[in-house]
């Protein structure tokens, strides 16, 4: 773990990988750490926002130190399973990169488990993780200007939904009629860190 | 009438803050909140109102408002024509209107009404997020907006002198952040030596800066990682951006360095054209 200094309130933590940053979110949702605000998980960091009133940077530093991260992708209990129409714009072009056939990469994404890592580009948009080998899809390489809500993409090593219309660059294999992000849900953002996500074929 | 105020005109900007968001960065959801959080807590405790009540934040000047019961009103931040005070709570009787003018230096003024604005918040806040469009829409003119009960006593404060924000050059802290190491030696002495112009891009979630650009020492791909406000991130033009209330929860440039956080309502009331000096 490295601790990389975000200013006079934050701190941002730089771990060796995916499975890394979960197993540190996870302990540090099960058991915050006094004064710290806010927990935002990425790629490969883990940023720790403090309300500066409360605790010292210094002192929250040395209390990620001590926090022994989560093993394995326990996640936070929940499983959200996500009906899809698999007939996206891009499926017949991730059909062709993989040297399958479009029902060989439904198949492949219905078939294997996916985490919740991390949320980033618009609220409640979910980065998923598969379980097992990390996959590797390359974005488009114009985005779209205008991506449908709904829309169920691959790009990198994740999968993510859509939760409103907005510009993108991911691969579209399918769509979902499931509102991930609803602000007259509890709670608005279904793709939550740590949330276990099934796909299955509407 | 019930209490609430009618909007007349609402200058360039204007709209409902609070102190935000916080708590739900993981969910992919920014603090947003007033962008001046000092002059937003003034505004709140010189009418005696709940820290947390909403407000509005007006972008140079230009609001105009009746008020449709007796209120009592105050201005903090940006001092505008027309007010009749400044950092000091007046009434507002119904029918009357309160108009601003251009600020005389500075670009935000807070317009606190005693028993704050209550609109419908949105993930327990009222602040509109002009970079995620949470929260209640951009005022507009013939918005009706309703103000909550004077249930609490006014706090006998007549006035809070305070300076206003600067017309000049301003000077704020930065220390190195995270990724300082993406830099050489020079890049930094560039970022704390030179003056940096305050662009017209500028906005509530970031000022973007004009001045000598800033060379990476090492190339490469960030992944996307979370910052906060203040975080003076450099894209591939080598221009800086700093950013404000309505900052992304993540980034994928780095982030060079960090103005102080104490220092940064300061910066939210650079003007474009104003020049800018980090202290390293």
């Amino acid at each position: 773990m490295r601790v990389l200094p975000s200013g006079s309130t934050a701190l941002l933590v730089e771990l060796d990988d995916l499975d890394a940053v979960l197993g540190l979110y996870a302990a540090l949702v099960d058991e915050p750490l006094d004064g710290v605000v806010d927990v935002v998980p990425a790629a490969r960091t883990v940023l720790l926002v403090t309300d500066p009133a409360v605790v010292a940077v210094p002192d929250v530093e040395a209390a990620v130190r001590r926090v022994r991260p989560r093993q394995g992708r326990a996640g936070t209990g929940e499983t959200v399973e996500l009906p899809v129409h698999y007939d996206g714009a891009d499926l017949a072009d991730v059909a062709a990169l993989w040297g399958v056939d479009p029902d060989g990469v439904v198949r492949r994404h219905t078939g294997t488990g996916w985490t919740v890592a991390f949320c980033g580009f618009a609220p409640g948009f979910g980065y998923c993780t598969p379980d097992g080998d990390p996959w590797d899809v390359p974005r488009r390489d114009t985005p779209r200007t205008k991506v449908p809500p709904g829309a169920v993409g691959l790009a990198g090593p994740f999968s993510g939904v859509y939760p409103r219309e907005s510009p993108g660059g991911w691969q579209l294999v399918g769509r979902t009629d499931v509102a991930v992000f609803d602000l007259h849900r509890d709670s608005a953002a279904l793709l939550r860190p740590g949330v276990r996500v099934r796909f299955v074929s509407a | 009438m019930s209490r609430a105020v009618t909007v007349l005109a609402t200058g360039p900007l204007t709209t409902v803050q609070d102190r935000g968001r916080p708590g739900q960065g993981a969910l992919g959801i920014g603090r947003s909140g007033a962008a001046d959080r000092g002059a937003a807590a003034l505004a709140n405790r010189l009418l005696g109102n709940d820290p947390g009540a909403a407000l509005l934040e007006v972008t140079y000047g230009g609001l105009a408002l009746r008020a449709e019961a007796d209120l009592l009103v105050v201005t903090t931040g940006a001092r505008c024509a027309g007010t009749a005070a400044h950092n000091a709570p007046v009434p507002l009787p119904a029918g009357r209107e309160l108009r601003l003018g251009p600020p005389e230096t500075g670009l935000r003024t807070y317009v606190g009404l005693h028993g704050g604005i209550e609109v419908e918040p949105v993930l327990g806040s009222r602040s509109t997020d002009l970079l995620s469009g949470l929260g209640p829409p951009v005022v507009s003119v013939g918005d009706v907006l309703p103000v909550g009960p004077a249930a609490e006593p006014m706090p006998g404060v007549d006035l809070a002198a305070l300076p206003d924000p600067a017309g000049g050059e301003v000077t704020v802290r930065v220390s190195p952040g995270p990724r300082r190491d993406w830099f050489g030696d020079d890049a930094w002495a560039a970022l704390t030596s030179q003056p940096w112009a305050v662009t017209a891009e500028s906005n509530r979630v970031g000022l973007r800066l004009d001045g000598v650009p800033l060379r990476r020492a090492r190339e490469g791909e960030l992944p996307s990682e979370g910052m906060v406000r203040g975080a003076l991130q450099v894209p591939p033009s080598g221009l800086p951006v700093l950013f404000l209330a309505d900052a992304p929860v993540t980034g994928g440039y780095p982030v060079i360095g960090y103005v102080a956080d104490a220092d940064v309502d300061r910066c939210a009331q650079l003007r474009p054209g104003q020049p800018l000096r980090l202290r390293g």
